[in-house]
């Protein structure tokens, strides 16, 4: 079950624009740029396309923000269009339930990442059995991995492995892990599962700069399956940019599958036009990675910002020092009350 | 309730003598109503064993068979086992007419949510709480819909990791279907959304509740924070440490959302047994605790006034379930 290799490729890249840019595009995608995206990814040999809602299935709501288009229909559309790559979606517990795996699968999508807290992994089990049981090909994210020490991974990737996970991502959900950080905690968790056949991914943002240098990283430490957005479409300063790791991996000599010019052009032509505006390394982007914030408060700490007459860099270092989650937007607003309260 | 003191105390039972069952005993001693009698355990080891025969209860590491088979029953049981204990005994306390208020999710009779529709629950054989996040937002759900029709509401519950435990953890889709449920049913909202995080960090993290609401575009904004102000009193009745961080916050309609209020809520526990951080599991003792002196207030009127010192017999006070 677990996933094979493209023929020909020494890994296997997943592209997040059309769910981590979900947070960008403040979670207002349509069918027709799913369409546009994907025809052109899947063009460029990119093997797998995520489609979610930026916080999974389940993710329209006040909380997150609402869907434009539900993201149901989203996978349906990208199923559709995608002549070779497999459509993937994400599930967080405790926000999507098992009904929105079975919903996803109906319409055709192959992978299952499911994501919790990198502490939290044992809220999953059931939902790795589900979709084990339902014959999809499962990924686990331990997000925030930046939070904790490789050892403390190894047993929560452990975990994952046990519920039927076949690939657990190191997630740096705050952009905040430095390139041998990186290689530690993946090496920890290989060491940890890899003999039972279980793999390794990463999944970088750009918060410090770092997405590619830490992805080629986490390969060179044993990752097989690597994630990236093209153009960086994602939360944050974006993701790690696929075309721009294809280049790089293909003059390391790492066999990506992905057809360099094609996947630049698509960046350049298809993906971009879709932006409501560039994902940036910007003030606040970059405070993520410094303060290790989770990348996708960065729409809703400016929306709270603005809302309530205060700086939008305090919200996201006050929220680095409560230390929230992913998952936790509502305490951007109560934290945004706290700084007005303070500042009358 | 004025008349508890020249009435008997209702004698209860605690079945589960974990960390839950330890807390609500706690708080059963304070009661005015209620006198808790026996804790009923299957390990002869327990700690919570122990501590309730310490606090002078009569103990038993034998299941409820010795209880139910004893000559003095219990007028009702707090069960703080697990679904499946509990859908197991809940038939045997109907039978022999006891009340039963269910701390588990096994989610046999009505749902109670105190401030809510606590009588709801006076009469059933037995008492379902919803779920720590449900008894935490749903009276605020409640506290705008009895005000504006609400189409839709959500709930964010974030809960220290230590507080939750294995069965939470083991079935977190339980807890979102139950108390989006709840937020419907007893809320009164059309549609209703739960979410929940479980957040690591150190010193753990009091419990967070945050209420979304959609409410009409023209809201009677002053009527709806009154309202809301008046039902966290209600609640912090029952559960001390239940507080609003703040005003309820109300947004316009956007092009992809309607017109909402928020409202921030933070609750601490009472640190009876559990730690203060646990305010999801503070709230759900307290509920039952609240649930069970109503049943007792019920049950002992019922009998009629009689001092305390003059117990009636176990026949007359378990007659009429």
């Amino acid at each position: 079950m677990t996933a094979v290799l493209p023929p020909g490729t020494d890994i296997r890249v997943t592209d997040s624009s059309l769910r981590d840019g979900s947070h960008a595009k403040q979670h207002r995608f349509t069918a027709e740029h799913v369409r546009s995206i994907v025809a052109a990814l899947d063009d460029a040999g990119v093997p797998v396309i995520e489609v979610t809602h930026g916080d999974g299935l389940g993710g329209s709501s006040f909380n997150y923000g609402f869907s434009h288009t539900p993201e149901q229909e989203l996978i349906a559309t990208a199923v559709k269009t995608a002549r070779r790559a497999r459509i993937a979606f994400l599930m967080l517990p405790g926000l999507g339930v098992k009904d929105d795996i079975r919903a996803a699968a109906d319409n055709g999508a192959a992978v299952c990442r499911i994501a919790t807290h990198c502490t939290e992994a044992d809220i999953a089990d059931q939902h790795f059995g589900l979709a084990r049981e339902i014959g999809l090909e499962t990924v686990g994210f331990l997000m925030m991995a930046h939070s904790r020490p490789p050892e403390e991974l190894a047993r929560q990737a452990r975990r994952m492995a046990d519920a039927g996970c076949e690939c657990v991502y190191v997630v740096d959900s705050a952009g905040a892990l430095m390139l041998e950080e990186v290689s530690d905690r993946i090496a920890a968790i290989r060491d940890a599962v890899g003999g039972d056949g279980v793999q390794v991914g990463f999944h970088g943002h750009e918060n410090l700069g770092l997405g590619v240098a830490n992805s080629v990283l986490a390969v060179r430490a044993g990752a097989l399956q690597i994630d990236g957005s093209t153009r960086r479409f994602g939360a944050g300063a974006g993701n790690t940019p696929v075309e721009a790791f294809a280049a790089v991996a293909e003059r390391l000599g790492i066999r990506t599958g992905i057809d360099v010019l094609k996947i630049v052009d698509a960046a350049e032509d298809v993906v971009l036009p879709v932006m409501d505006e560039e994902c940036r390394l910007g003030r606040l982007e970059l405070m993520m990675g410094y303060a290790g914030v989770y990348s996708s408060f960065l729409k809703h700490a400016d929306r709270q910002a603005r809302r309530y007459g205060v700086s939008g860099a305090e919200i996201l270092l006050r929220a680095g020092e409560r230390e929230l989650v992913g998952g936790q937007e509502d305490q951007l607003i109560d934290i945004a009350m706290e700084l007005a309260a303070e500042g009358s | 309730m004025t008349h508890a003191t020249t009435r008997r105390k209702a004698r209860a039972a605690i079945v589960g003598p974990g960390n839950i069952g330890t807390d609500l005993l706690y708080k059963l001693l304070r009661s005015a109503y209620i006198e808790p009698r026996w804790m009923i355990g299957v390990d002869p080891d327990s700690e919570g064993l122990k501590r309730a025969a310490g606090l002078g209860l009569e103990v038993s590491h034998e299941g409820i068979d010795p209880l139910l088979a004893g000559p003095e029953l219990p007028d009702l049981v707090f069960e703080a086992t697990s679904a499946a204990v509990h859908r197991a005994n809940a038939p045997r306390y109907a039978e022999l007419g006891i009340q039963s208020v269910d701390l588990t999710p096994a989610k046999l009779g009505p749902a109670v949510v105190p401030a809510v529709n606590l009588d709801d629950g006076l009469e059933a054989p037995d008492v379902n709480l919803v779920t720590c996040g449900g008894q935490a937002t749903i009276p605020m759900v409640h506290a705008v819909s009895r005000v504006v029709p609400v189409e839709y509401a959500e709930i964010v519950a974030s809960v220290a990791s230590p507080s939750a435990g294995p069965g939470t953890r083991a079935n977190i889709d339980e807890f979102t279907r139950t108390t989006a449920w709840g937020i419907e049913r007893i809320g009164g909202a059309r549609r209703g959304k739960a979410i929940i995080i479980l957040n690591p960090a150190e010193p753990p993290m009091l419990m967070r509740d945050t209420v979304f609401c959609a409410v009409p575009d023209d809201v009677d904004e002053a009527a709806v924070t009154a309202s809301v102000r008046r039902m966290a009193s209600a609640v912090a009745e029952y559960v001390p440490g239940y507080r609003l961080r703040g005003d309820p916050q109300f947004d316009p309609a956007t092009d992809t959302s309607p017109a909402r209020v928020a409202i921030f809520l933070e609750v601490a526990g009472a640190g009876d047994f559990l730690p203060e951080y646990a305010g999801n599991l503070d709230i759900m003792t307290a509920a039952a605790t609240r649930v069970g002196e109503g049943i007792a207030a019920r049950r002992t009127a019922a009998d009629g006034p009689s001092p305390s010192s003059a117990p009636t017999s176990p026949a007359s006070s378990t007659a009429r379930a």
